[in-house]
């Protein structure tokens, strides 16, 4: 247990104490006792800056299930340590946040926080493990403590709803994830994601590699809510902002990413890998920024915008695996998509963050997220609308914020894959800076009406709860301090380049050798620039004329819509199987036996025919005296007679011949016990029977014969005849010789007795007496208590 | 004679299965003691039927019958009188408590199905 271990774990050990500091230490608001925490590991991750600088890596090892070759190995690299800083940081924000944003009396803050650090654990633990199983426990954790944060409000239905869909779409990716991670094991041998990079070479010609990526990505695709996997995240919005902001924006969603960069160097050559994410990718930024414009409330248009950004860091990472192609990692023209990938991760988390923040002030303040409410708010809230400005701004990619150099880096990636002669890229590759061009000018749009609708315009008190008035000063710390870093983070870019971007780069190129990155804010006058300028003069453009063209989302039919779909899914998915359910559960015991003996009948005739094994050998037969044709005609025509008696009096009747014409069969076969016990037990059952019958004296009045049916009839004839067919087989190929000689020469020498059938019943063959007496014992117990416990207890079901 | 016996068993088999898929209790009942009858002369055949001695130890006897399937059918009929007896009492139970004996009416309450 390595203080790295003791850091990924302990989320989940604060998590412990967390309802007895709400319980006992009441006057202060639990958030303060968890916010050190995550400041903590801050400082902790980054002394690992340093070492991860320099290419070195950090491996811990916990034994777990060392039998399996499951074990939790932390390890720390620059992808990895990425992201523990973004968790960890953006969560001690996002602490800082809740503790003003969430009322002290109002909410239950106990669940709040455990939740919280629950998914925090989680999530260190998934980007820290090197160990997929470990990996996937974790990944399943999110997901849990993601659904449980989503209906934190758990009295509302939409809350229960969002919860639902969210656990539903992303436990079935991480599910198919895990089948990845099996399929991977088979090709390699090993659950260690580093030893599966180093083996990964011969990887491509299996035929599982296809599927293991294929599971892989569902997985990735499901949880970073690419198409069409995103619907899940607009209706996560029914949780408070602080969960918004964190899980929605900065970390989880951001988990489909690092499994997307982390496998890039095992799945990163093939063909299917560079389509597979950098098409969606680029399907989920075009749709994503599509419709965030549509929407009316804040957090439905910031988490389209997520969702379109997400698109966008995946399309890079599609277009940066194509970088695995070439000798040299150095000059080559596809490591920029990797680059803007890894610095717009972090940026959106810093500018997304505070947007998210900032329109939970607005909530908070005004009591409403609908923009056609809101407006005007710029002189009322000055702070808040400086930082809406500023993350806007940085979202829609206008210098001097970091959203500009990313999106600047973006561009030249989809240029340059024109450039290209891969993957037959000479022919589709104009599409892909097309599609991202388009996308942008929408996401410049939706940036604008997520400021200037809110903040400008008409100030409307009449149709606010509240009387706005700007935010206390505890909830506006976090959102400064991320705006702060957007500046930063654009004016010197540098900052990350050396430290946090090569370093990552290297782990998601699995390249020995760190990366020379330079990220300067000015290129000259380029492709990029012209495209950027491109981008913001028609996007003001539309945003100027929104209320004319927006009309156009109306048109189309609700039908169509993937969240429909959905509903549909889940909808058909319970009907469809109540239905079938109800097509077969009859609740009649007849159709339930017909499906027995009709399994019986197609299983048994079925092997029959198929092992061809009937055989009727007449070799190893005894001849037949007149005795038994007698008997076998009492016998035959009493059981048939059973069918068509018209009284139950007589089938019980018949039912005794047959049994006595048995126990004379018993005579005839030379077993003189079974002749008695036949001939005891037959008269105390027809004895029973008759008990039985004369105590139902009103089913005297309606005797009938038995209906003929027509299925019974040809299923008891089928019965019959497999019976007899597999009596005939099996006697006919007899496979050895009986064991019986050893009870004929030993019943008197060692047990001591003449009788065979009962020495074997009491000395040889004992334990199965003891248990046979149980059972009379037990039937009789069984009787006695049915006829003597009467329960009036239990309402009596009425009597038709 | 096992030929014969094996098709006396499969008509037995036949007789048991229509009545079980009756819907009287008590036939049901009644199908369920000819099937056992079935079973256990099919046990019997099957451990053939050499004509032999009773398996009951006396000079100058060769040849006994096989006393192992003897043994078997006499636990099988114990247990099926058992059953029998305790599903018996079970049917004349239900016919008190719910006054039929046809088992398409038998459907539980609406809470319960």
């Amino acid at each position: 247990m390595s203080l790295l271990h003791l850091a990924i774990v302990s989320p989940l050990l604060l998590a412990i104490f967390i309802p007895f500091f709400y319980k006992y230490i009441n006057r202060v608001h639990t958030g303060w006792f968890v916010l050190p925490l995550p400041i903590l590991l801050f400082g902790y991750f980054l002394s690992f800056l340093p070492k991860t600088a320099n290419q070195k890596t950090i491996m811990e090892t916990l034994s777990w299930i060392p039998s399996l070759g499951i074990n939790f190995t932390a390890k720390v690299d620059g992808l990895g340590l990425l992201f523990a800083l973004l968790i960890t940081g953006i969560g001690g924000l996002v602490v800082l946040y809740s503790i003003f944003y969430l009322a002290k009396d109002k909410e239950k803050l106990n669940t709040f926080y455990v939740y919280l650090l629950l998914f925090m654990g989680a999530m260190l633990g998934v980007v820290c493990s090197d160990n997929l199983i470990v990996l996937y426990a974790f990944w399943e954790l999110t997901s849990f403590s993601s659904f449980l944060l989503i209906g934190y409000w758990y009295g509302r239905d939409k809350s229960r709803y969002g919860a639902q869909k969210s656990m539903l779409i992303t436990v079935f990716g991480g599910l198919a994830m895990l089948g990845g991670i099996i399929l991977l094991y088979i090709m390699t041998g090993t659950f260690s994601i580093t030893e599966i990079i180093s083996k990964s070479a011969g990887i491509f010609e299996n035929p599982l590699f296809i599927p293991a990526l294929l599971c892989i990505l569902l997985g990735a695709f499901t949880k970073s809510a690419q198409f069409p996997f995103y619907i899940w995240l607009p209706d996560a919005m029914e949780a408070p902002t602080p969960v918004s902001a964190y899980l929605h924006s900065a970390t989880m969603v951001k988990a489909g990413i690092y499994l997307v960069a982390r496998f890039t160097p095992v799945f990163g050559e093939s063909g299917l890998w560079f389509w597979l994410v950098g098409g969606v990718g680029l399907l989920t930024l075009i749709w994503g920024s599509v419709f965030a414009v549509k929407q009316t409330d804040l957090k439905g248009i910031l988490a389209f915008s997520t969702v379109s950004q997400l698109g966008l860091i995946m399309s890079l990472l599609g277009v940066g695996a194509a970088a695995l192609h070439f000798e040299s990692l150095d000059d080559n023209i596809f490591t920029v998509a990797v680059t803007a990938a890894i610095f717009h991760l972090i940026n959106h988390a810093t500018f997304k963050g505070s947007l998210f923040m900032a329109a939970g002030i607005i909530d908070h303040e005004t009591g409403t997220r609908d923009i056609r409410r809101l407006g005007g708010l710029m002189h009322i809230m000055p702070v808040t609308f400086t930082i809406s400005i500023i993350g806007a701004f940085s979202m829609a990619g206008i210098p001097p914020f970091n959203g500009f150099l990313s999106k600047e880096m973006f561009f030249k990636a989809m240029v340059q894959v024109t450039k290209s002669d891969l993957f037959n890229l000479e022919t589709v590759g104009i599409l892909f800076p097309i599609i991202a061009w388009v996308a942008s000018v929408f996401t410049f749009v939706y940036s604008m009406v997520l400021v200037f609708r809110t903040f400008t315009g008409k100030y409307q008190p009449e149709k606010l709860e509240q009387k706005p008035h700007e935010a206390p000063i505890g909830m506006l710390i976090s959102p400064i301090i991320l705006v702060a870093l957007v500046i930063v983070f654009g004016l010197f870019p540098n900052l990350l380049s050396q430290s946090l971007i090569s370093p990552a780069m290297s782990a998601i190129l699995g390249s020995g050798e760190g990366f020379d990155v330079h990220i300067s804010f000015w290129h000259g006058f380029n492709t990029e620039l012209f495209m950027t300028i491109g981008v913001v003069a028609l996007g003001f453009l539309l945003f100027k004329t929104t209320r004319k063209w927006t009309k156009l989302y109306g048109s189309l039919p609700e039908k169509l819509t993937l969240n429909r779909f959905y509903d549909q899914l889940v909808e058909r998915a319970q009907t469809g199987a109540g239905k079938l359910t109800n097509t077969y559960m009859t609740g009649a015991i007849r159709s339930y036996l017909v499906y027995i003996f009709a399994f019986f009948i197609v299983i048994l005739s079925v092997t029959l025919i198929w092992k061809n094994a009937f055989t009727v050998d007449t070799i190893n037969r005894s001849p037949i005296g007149i005795y038994e044709i007698v008997l076998v005609l009492f016998i035959v025509v009493g059981s048939i007679s059973i069918l068509f008696a018209k009284s139950r009096m007589t089938s019980i009747i018949l039912l005794g011949s047959v049994g006595y014409t048995v126990s004379l069969f018993y005579v005839l076969f030379r077993a003189p016990d079974l002749a008695l016990t036949q001939l005891v037990i037959e008269t105390i059952s027809v004895a029973l029977f008759l008990v039985c019958f004369y105590h139902l004296p009103k089913l005297r009045k309606h005797e009938t014969r038995m209906r003929f049916r027509l299925t019974n009839a040809m299923i008891s004839i089928g019965v019959g005849a497999i019976v007899a067919a597999i009596a005939l087989s099996a006697h006919s190929s007899k496979q050895f010789q009986s064991i019986s000689q050893y009870y004929v020469e030993n019943t008197y020498e060692k047990a001591a007795g003449k009788n065979m059938v009962n020495v074997i019943l009491v000395d040889f063959r004992g334990f199965d007496t003891l248990f046979e007496i149980t059972v009379l014992a037990i039937a009789s117990l069984g009787i006695y208590g049915l006829i003597k416990l009467r329960s009036n207890r239990g309402e009596k079901s009425e009597g038709k | 004679m096992e030929i014969l016996m094996a098709v006396v068993i499969g008509i037995l088999f036949m007789t048991a299965t229509y009545l079980m898929l009756s819907r009287s209790l008590l036939r049901i009942i009644v199908g369920t003691g000819l099937l056992s009858h079935g079973a256990h002369l099919l046990i019997l055949t099957m451990g053939g039927l050499k004509r032999g001695a009773a398996p009951i130890l006396r000079d100058n006897v060769e040849q006994y019958t096989d006393p192992l399937p003897q043994a078997l059918i006499l636990t099988a009929i114990v247990i099926s009188f058992g059953v029998t007896a305790f599903f018996l009492v079970l049917a004349y139970r239900s016919y008190q408590e719910l006054g039929t004996d046809n088992v398409e009416e038998m459907r539980g309450s609406n809470h319960n199905d």
